[in-house]
């Protein structure tokens, strides 16, 4: 019976891998009860975006852009980090310090060519803005090696209810050489004190040549991450290849397999490994077969959204929808479209005043208002 | 007779010319094809179908032999805006590749020399280098 169940699963998994067409495990709801409203307009690809406590919006465009937004006029930041501009890379997210209305602080996540070798790795910085330029920059984390592969550079930032800064750096384009070995940088969520350096209880401080900033490892491309409203626990999702995008909660020194396990196939539909678990590794919270390229994730935890509360948000670059996921015991539920056909959404985030905010491309920063 | 003898010479020396753009242009495909494997197939797709309405189709598009040279500044700038490729419109954003102009020079020969696509005519670097933004 088991082994029955197993090649009827396998099968299912790669009919609906090489099938790659639509998502049918996703609700279309009858009837909409929210409106959507432009916020931000006119932006390429937004990235990231982070509320200050005066109600104005940082936001990042990939191409290297930090705007500041405040009262319907954009205002682009001074010198803001030089981007290595090549495929995925470029400015990535934006997140303030937990205490920023004291110490000013911003957190940004970029490709960033500085070292010896030719190419980009990812870069975490702080900085502060003075009279709309960048200062006191402080680069507290560089992967290394850099390299000219033109992908997965992660990255999103999160601090939890410590204090510490969590943010991920994608495999680099070497699945086989980084995301299993805590040596190297790349594959990786990585957890920080806020002044950048090595909390002493990060899972690999006594492991001889192990990067010790690592907190898990095994991951592929991580682009959304988000903390838990109830929990605290730290949430992410990751791109997988054809098939086996993942939902994950990070947790202290796991693996989380890739590429050695994994629910998808390589883009030229050859197999990549035909494993999907083994020991010693995690097995994701849930994941997507076929791709949906999931982007920003965001818990519903205001009161604007009475019937969403607890719910996850996840972005979908490839369908162009943002998705509501109901979750229960840590698994799955039940999933709907929101916010079909408006574009490739690339991030979504609670603002300050409890409203959904989702960053389409090629449109802007868009505003959930629910219908009365 | 002179005539003649001049003509085979050039025949000779057009037929060798060719022979040299071929190689040149095979080499410059099978490089395309692995930058073409990093920056392109996640949307474009490994035969270049693209999806309808968000990704254009670079297999047999209309677009990349009526317009040559945005096709080849797309790739060198990323582009934006509304474009109709056989019939459908898209109105997405391509973002800015990074690429070096070596590597543009190859993916789009190997773009248009793939799946069914053909052009005579060679993608050089002065090509990608005339072409400012």
């Amino acid at each position: 019976m088991m082994r029955f169940l197993g090649t009827f699963l396998i099968i299912a998994i790669v009919n609906t891998c090489f099938g790659q067409k639509d998502d049918t495990t996703i609700n279309t709801p009858a009837t909409l009860n929210y409106t959507t409203e432009l916020v931000v307009p006119e932006l390429d690809i937004p990235w990231g975006m982070t509320f200050l406590p005066d109600g104005s919006m940082l936001v990042t465009e990939i191409k290297g852009k930090l705007i500041h937004f405040k009262g319907g006029v954009k205002t682009e930041i001074k010198q803001v980090p030089e981007v290595y501009a090549r495929g995925q890379g470029g400015l990535m997210d934006v997140e303030l310090h937990p205490d920023y209305k004291n110490n000013g602080w911003i957190y940004f996540t970029y490709s960033s060519s500085e070292g010896e070798e030719n190419g980009g790795n990812t870069a975490l910085m702080r900085a502060k803005i003075k009279e709309g330029t960048l200062i006191d920059k402080q680069i507290l984390y560089k992967g290394t090696p850099n390299t000219t592969k033109p992908y997965h550079f992660g990255s999103r930032i999160v601090f939890d209810n410590d204090g510490f800064v969590y943010f991920g750096i994608g495999d680099r384009g070497e699945h086989f050489v980084n995301p299993q070995d805590i040596t190297k940088d790349g594959g990786k969520i990585y957890r920080l004190k806020d002044d950048g350096t090595i909390p002493s209880d990060n899972p690999f401080v006594n492991e001889i040549g192990a990067k010790t900033a690592i907190y898990s490892y095994g991951h592929r491309n991580p682009q959304g991450m988000t903390k838990h409203p109830v929990t605290g626990q730290i949430w992410e999702n990751e791109h997988g290849p054809q098939g086996g995008d993942e939902i994950n909660i990070v947790r202290k020194g796991k693996n989380y397999g890739w590429p050695v396990i994994c629910y998808g196939i390589n883009y030229d539909n050859t197999i990549l490994t035909d494993k999907t678990e083994m020991p010693g590794m995690e097995q994701p919270l849930y994941y997507y077969v076929p791709s949906i390229a999931p982007s920003g994730m965001a818990f519903v935890y205001s009161d604007k959204y009475p019937d969403w509360k607890g719910n996850l948000l996840i972005g979908s670059l490839k369908f162009q929808y943002l998705e509501r996921l109901v979750i229960t015991d840590d698994k799955v539920t039940y999933r709907e479209k929101i916010m079909p056909d408006l574009g490739r959404v690339r991030n979504v985030k609670i603002g300050n005043d409890g409203y959904i905010y989702v960053a389409i491309e090629g449109k802007g920063i868009y505003k959930i208002v629910p219908s009365r | 007779m002179n005539h003649i003898k001049r003509m085979g010479v050039l025949v000779v020396f057009f037929a060798g010319f060719s022979f040299i753009q071929d190689t040149e242009l095979s080499k410059s495909i099978a490089r395309g094809k692995d930058v073409y494997n990093d920056f392109c197939i996640v949307c474009h797709k490994p035969n270049g179908e693209g999806t309808e309405k968000i990704f254009p189709p670079l297999a047999k598009s209309d677009f990349l032999v009526k317009y040559r040279e945005e096709s080849i500044r797309s790739v060198k700038y990323g582009q934006k805006g509304k474009i109709k490729v056989n019939g459908i419109e898209y109105n997405g954003t391509m973002p800015l590749p990074g690429l070096t102009d070596e590597e543009i020079v190859d993916v789009m020969n190997y773009i248009m020399n793939s799946w069914g696509n053909k052009s005579d005519k060679i993608v050089t670097i002065s090509e990608v280098k005339s072409l400012i933004k």
